[in-house]
């Protein structure tokens, strides 16, 4: 079974950290992956990680409650059963929709909402009893962990860690096709 | 420093001259007598009332066989004396035109001024660390508070004394005296509130009040330009906690006087943060649209696209807020549709539709589209395109709030309304870049201009 071998350099100090994803950046190292305990600001720039597109995505879930909303409560209230109801106007749709604004605004936000929190657990690949991807305990707690394949440069990768200011470099061997 | 432009000065001056004119205009052709009205209803009778006269002919048929001719001579005469009430009447609302363009023209300058002057209220209040760089903007800006407000109070009282009550019908003296044709008792009962004398001195209080305000906090921010400590920065922010609480009654009391009074048989509760929510909104446009402008002409050095977002985040954020108070105030009201109050929006229903659905468009959709994404808050003629529509909105907004009760369906956008938005936009033009050359455009010592200019979001 074919091996890759990636180095695990871990930190103690969120500056350190960025200082040093900058210089590994400008030494043209591709850096796989980093495990925080905590959301440090402008580590997605400094690693230059795409801008999400959760917020796009969750205008669209709004605008698919808005016309839920508004294709449910014409059919049930305004084509279906027109009754009368305390004298509310329900000939059209526009005619009673003060009444349906509420439900439209809530259904909006419902749908936005959800959809979103859903859409982020599948693209971040998180759901009960899922195995948890940590390499490290401590990086959960007051470590931060630097994940960089090694493509045969081993030596110059681990001088240039040491430089940047980690505080414990570890290269370990990992399975390609390892089940996540 | 800001050298108030030479072009500038004579474009504010230009304005304020042809909307003199266009207010005297409007006076001038406002002043119709009787017979002219009678003319101008019978040609408007003749285009569109055919298909109510029609149907009135229709239902006199019916009655004809039974009515005697004595009958009829009298509904004959019952008309004849309807018809001299009903040209009065649009007589009366002809005169009102011109008062109506003049006031909501002042008064929406006024929400500006008296908007921007909270929001820095706010902003000392809370510390917040990313406006100080904005400071100076909104200092000028509410230097138009003093004398906004004074025009606003002083058209309302002008109005009874020259205008023979064209704004205000309780101000009429007819109208609480029993012995009266004018006599109106529900007006009558709340007389000890509404009554000219207490109304002058109320709007003096709210007056003074937030002059005050504006006066010390601009002289403590300058103050503390040159100061040795932070006394005058710690000063600041109480005046401007106390203001704050002295404002939101004292508003509250302006919204009744000065805009819910003019249909003195009607009432509602949230109006007065109805009215507060378009004073906000505004202002924060004007903030946006005067930094934009400086920063332009290279005065504004330490503001930053951030900034531009911030600010455009509160214009995004109120503008939904104004919508949530306008339709709560609407829905409730349609909801109940208990007589008394839904004659407020029946009127603006059917004289009004298009302003009155037109201006949510402009202060909800248009924004709410243009500025939900946050690429295009910084982006400077989006701001201003949205800044353009939210304010023309909120002009319709005043325009819906006061013409109604003034003019009734005798509206129109014309010369009147026109130029005396131009009168007060040179006017608010000429007051807000001649505070803005008093003083340096970027605060001195404060202790969080340091945030402010590195303020990145």
């Amino acid at each position: 079974m074919e091996t890759s071998k990636v180095i695990h350099a871990i930190y103690t100090d969120d500056d350190v950290l960025m200082s040093a994803v900058k210089r590994l950046k400008a030494e043209k190292h591709h850096i796989e992956e980093i495990y925080t305990p905590f959301p440090v600001h402008g580590l997605d720039k400094a690693m230059g990680l795409a801008p999400t597109r959760l917020a796009i995505t969750s205008f669209l879930y709004g605008t698919v409650g808005l016309i839920v909303s508004v294709v449910m409560m014409n059919y049930m209230m305004i084509e279906d059963w027109p009754m009368d109801i305390g004298g509310k106007p329900s000939f059209s749709f526009m005619e009673n929709s003060p009444a349906f604004i509420p439900i439209i605004f809530e259904l909006t936000v419902f749908f936005a909402a959800h959809l979103m929190v859903i859409t982020f657990y599948l693209r971040s690949r998180m759901w009960p009893f899922k195995q948890a991807e940590n390499p490290d305990p401590r990086t959960t707690d007051d470590h931060f962990l630097m994940e960089i394949p090694v493509h045969g440069n081993e030596n110059e990768l681990q001088d240039l860690l040491v430089e940047t200011g980690a505080v414990e470099i570890n290269i370990i061997d990992k399975e390609e096709d390892k089940e996540h | 420093m800001y050298t108030f432009s030479n072009k500038l000065k004579t474009f504010s001056l230009a304005l304020i001259v042809i909307g003199v004119l266009g207010v005297a205009y409007g006076f001038i052709d406002s002043n119709k007598s009787l017979e002219d009205v009678k003319t101008m209803l019978t040609e408007e009778g003749s285009s569109h009332g055919k298909a109510l006269t029609e149907a009135t002919q229709n239902g006199l048929e019916l009655h004809a066989e039974q009515a005697s001719e004595n009958q009829t001579e009298d509904h004959a005469a019952l008309e004849a004396h309807h018809d001299e009430e009903h040209a009065k009447h649009v007589q009366h609302q002809l005169a009102n035109r011109p008062w109506a363009a003049l006031y909501v023209a002042a008064f929406f300058f006024m929400m500006i001024g008296v908007g921007v002057l909270v929001f820095y209220a706010i902003q000392i209040a809370a510390q917040a660390g990313w406006s100080v760089v904005l400071f100076r903007v909104m200092e000028g800006i509410s230097a138009y508070v003093l004398p906004g407000t004074l025009i606003v109070l002083g058209i309302a009282v002008a109005s009874h004394y020259i205008g023979h009550d064209n704004l205000f019908i309780w101000m009429n003296p007819d109208i609480t005296n029993p012995e009266s044709d004018y006599y109106d008792k529900l007006v009558d009962n709340k007389s000890s509130y509404l009554n000219l004398p207490w109304f002058i001195i109320r709007g003096l209080i709210f007056i003074a009040g937030w002059g005050l305000y504006q006066y010390f906090s601009r002289k403590l921010s300058i103050a503390q330009d040159t100061a040795e400590d932070n006394s005058n920065f710690k000063k600041s922010f109480r005046f401007a906690a106390g203001f704050l609480v002295f404002f939101i009654f004292t508003e509250s009391v302006m919204s009744w006087d000065w805009i819910m009074s003019l249909d003195p048989h009607w009432f509602s509760t949230l109006f007065g943060w109805y009215v507060f929510s378009s004073m906000f909104v505004s202002g924060v446009t004007v903030i946006a649209l005067i930094t934009i402008y400086l920063k332009s002409r290279g005065y504004l050095e330490a503001v930053n696209d951030s900034h531009l977002h911030d600010i455009s985040k509160y214009l995004f954020a109120f503008s939904i807020f104004w919508t949530y108070l306008w339709f709560s105030q609407f829905m409730l009201i349609w909801y109940s549709n208990i007589p008394e109050e839904v004659t407020y929006f029946a009127s603006r229903f059917n004289d009004y539709q298009l302003p009155f659905i037109g201006m949510v468009v402009l202060n909800f959709v248009f924004p709410f589209l243009m500025l939900i994404n946050s690429d295009y808050k910084r982006i400077p003629w989006l701001i201003v395109i949205s800044g353009i529509v939210v304010l023309i909105g909120h002009y319709l907004d005043v325009f819906v709030m006061v013409m109604p009760a003034t003019v009734g369906d005798q509206w129109f956008i014309g010369i009147p309304e026109i130029s005396s938005v131009l009168l007060f936009a040179g006017l608010f033009i000429f007051v807000v870049f001649t505070a803005l050359t008093k003083a340096p455009l970027l605060v001195k010592r404060h202790p969080l201009k340091k945030e402010s200019e590195n303020f990145h979001y």
